[in-house]
């Protein structure tokens, strides 16, 4: 085994260098999240407002912007979910079960990251094959024209909104840990701070949760923009 | 002096090799003031009077020390009881009647040698790797001859606190072993005699915790919230520095 030729593997290979990309990654998620959310809520300014963002996003940098945004994504969520799948495979064999197991503090959304996790890339599948390939034709005809109207139109099914929910409480349990982890891991939290990035977390994972979700629910249930 | 009748779990295995169970056996009139240990001791004495095999477990110093006394208490190492090991226990905090589950301590780098006691020699493996000082031998320095900032000294006390019992891995849901390696790295990365090998230490200590097999942490704190020390995981944050620090600077040199 040779040691460490190259640093940088041997960072990539070790449990703390794994960890701080998965945090690095998520960090870059979770702004985007942030990002994607504020976006999302010009829906209800209106129908101009929506379009015009959406065109703009599609239009910016000559329309390599939205591509540049798209890779960078795509690569990050590659990593995060690789690296997290291998620390998540190790620890399990890291370990037998107690007999009688008990978990003295650690909150039940830190122990379900990893199938939060795999729930939202479920939903992230869809959601793309939903509102960005449209695999609908009437949403595709609509996503050129009228975004906004798309967007009206793919929240009216029940078991579509529902499947919104779901996946967008589990985000909210993911992150809840996961934004105060990453402080943990990027080796910024100290006594002091502890409950002050817990409590960040903790309101970023809300302000997300009830952000993304009163979309559908104030069209599906209050019906928002159906009045023609 | 009241009396206790409970009923313990214990998991029995014969050796590294066997395959282990878990054992009924009742303690009949167990004294209150008996230490959890002496718990155990008095069960025992029993057993071979009945011509059975006694529970082998670790112990040296019954008095919080030595960090030997390994044991998981219905799933929690040392016991639900914050910040004491499992001789400083008392058979007080338990009630007449009640079922208690001991089991060794669980992780795959912590292998069973029989019943409660495990090998933990992977923790003097990590600490060979970088837990120490290259010093010049021969009279100790005058105390005052390195002067250490009071918030430094302060940290690296905290630190050094730590008995090396490895409950913070037993009680981790991953067997990692960061609390253990962050406090001894710490300890000394606090130090002006620590900051020559600081890099070096380091990277080898999380080399060496690596390669022993521990998982990786997943920041739930189980580990500082089991602690015999109550060590911090303020420790943990500080290695992910230091670690990441000492990478950068050895890619660039
Ligand atoms: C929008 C998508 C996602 C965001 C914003 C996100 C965010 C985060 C953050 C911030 C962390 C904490 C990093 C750290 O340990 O410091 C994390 C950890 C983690 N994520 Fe994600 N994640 C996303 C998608 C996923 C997916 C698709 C998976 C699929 C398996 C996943 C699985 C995990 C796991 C297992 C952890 C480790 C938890 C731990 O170490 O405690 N995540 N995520
Ligand atoms: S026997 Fe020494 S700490 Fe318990």
């Amino acid at each position: 085994m040779s040691a460490s030729t190259c640093s940088l593997c041997a960072f990539a290979k070790s449990s703390i260098g794994r960890k701080l990309i998965v945090a690095l990654t998520g960090l870059a998620l979770v702004l985007f999240l942030a990002g994607h959310l504020s976006g999302n809520l010009l829906i209800f300014a209106g129908r101009d407002a929506f379009n015009e963002y959406a065109h703009f996003l599609h239009t910016f940098l000559h329309g390599m912007g939205v591509w540049i945004a798209r890779i960078g994504l795509l690569a990050c969520f590659a990593l995060h979910l690789v690296f997290t799948v291998l620390l998540t495979k190790e620890n399990k064999a890291a370990r037998t079960a107690y007999a009688r197991e008990a978990t003295v503090q650690a909150p039940k959304s830190s122990l379900i990251m990893i199938w939060s996790g795999l729930t939202i890339l479920a939903f992230v599948v869809y959601h793309i094959l939903h509102f960005t390939i449209r695999i609908d034709s009437e949403l595709a005809e609509l996503g050129k024209n009228d975004p906004w109207e798309m967007v009206i139109l793919g929240f009216q099914d029940s078991i579509v909104v529902l499947f919104y929910i779901i996946a967008m409480t589990l985000l909210c349990s993911h992150l809840s840990h996961g934004v105060a982890s990453i402080f943990q891991t990027l080796g910024l939290r100290t006594k002091k701070t502890a409950s002050a990035i817990k409590f960040v977390s903790q309101a970023y994972a809300i302000i997300i949760y009830v952000g993304f979700l009163s979309i559908p629910i104030a069209i599906k249930l209050f019906g928002y923009g159906c009045d023609k | 002096m009241p009396l206790l009748n409970l009923n313990l779990k214990v998991w029995r295995q014969d050796n590294a090799d066997s395959e282990g169970r878990i054992e009924s056996y009742e303690a009949k009139e167990i004294p209150t003031s008996a230490s959890f240990l002496e718990m155990i001791d008095i069960v025992n004495d029993r057993l071979i009077k009945d011509n059975k095999e006694p529970i082998h477990f670790d112990h040296d110093c019954r008095e919080g020390i030595c960090g030997m006394c390994s044991m998981t208490i219905n799933g929690v190492p040392h016991s639900k009881e914050q910040g004491i090991t499992t001789c400083q226990l008392h058979m007080r905090k338990f009630s007449d009647g009640e079922t208690i589950w001991i089991e060794p301590f669980r992780a795959n780098a912590f292998p069973v040698v029989k019943d409660l006691v495990t090998d933990r020699s992977s923790f003097d493996r990590i600490i060979q790797a970088g837990g120490y000082i290259s010093a010049r031998t021969g009279s100790a320095p005058d105390a005052h001859a390195t002067p250490v900032p009071k918030a430094d000294a302060d940290a690296a006390f905290d630190a050094a606190a730590c008995i090396g019992c490895g409950a913070c891995v037993a009680a981790c849901k991953n067997a990692s072993a960061m609390l253990f390696v962050s406090a001894k790295a710490s300890h000394l990365n606090h130090l002006p005699q620590g900051q020559v090998e600081k890099d070096s230490r380091t990277l080898a200590m999380v080399r060496q915790m690596d390669e022993e097999g521990f998982g990786n942490c997943t920041n739930q704190f189980e580990c500082e919230a089991v602690c015999p020390k109550e060590i911090s995981a303020e420790h943990i944050a500080k290695l992910n520095r230091d670690y990441l620090a000492a990478t950068a600077r050895e890619t660039v040199s």
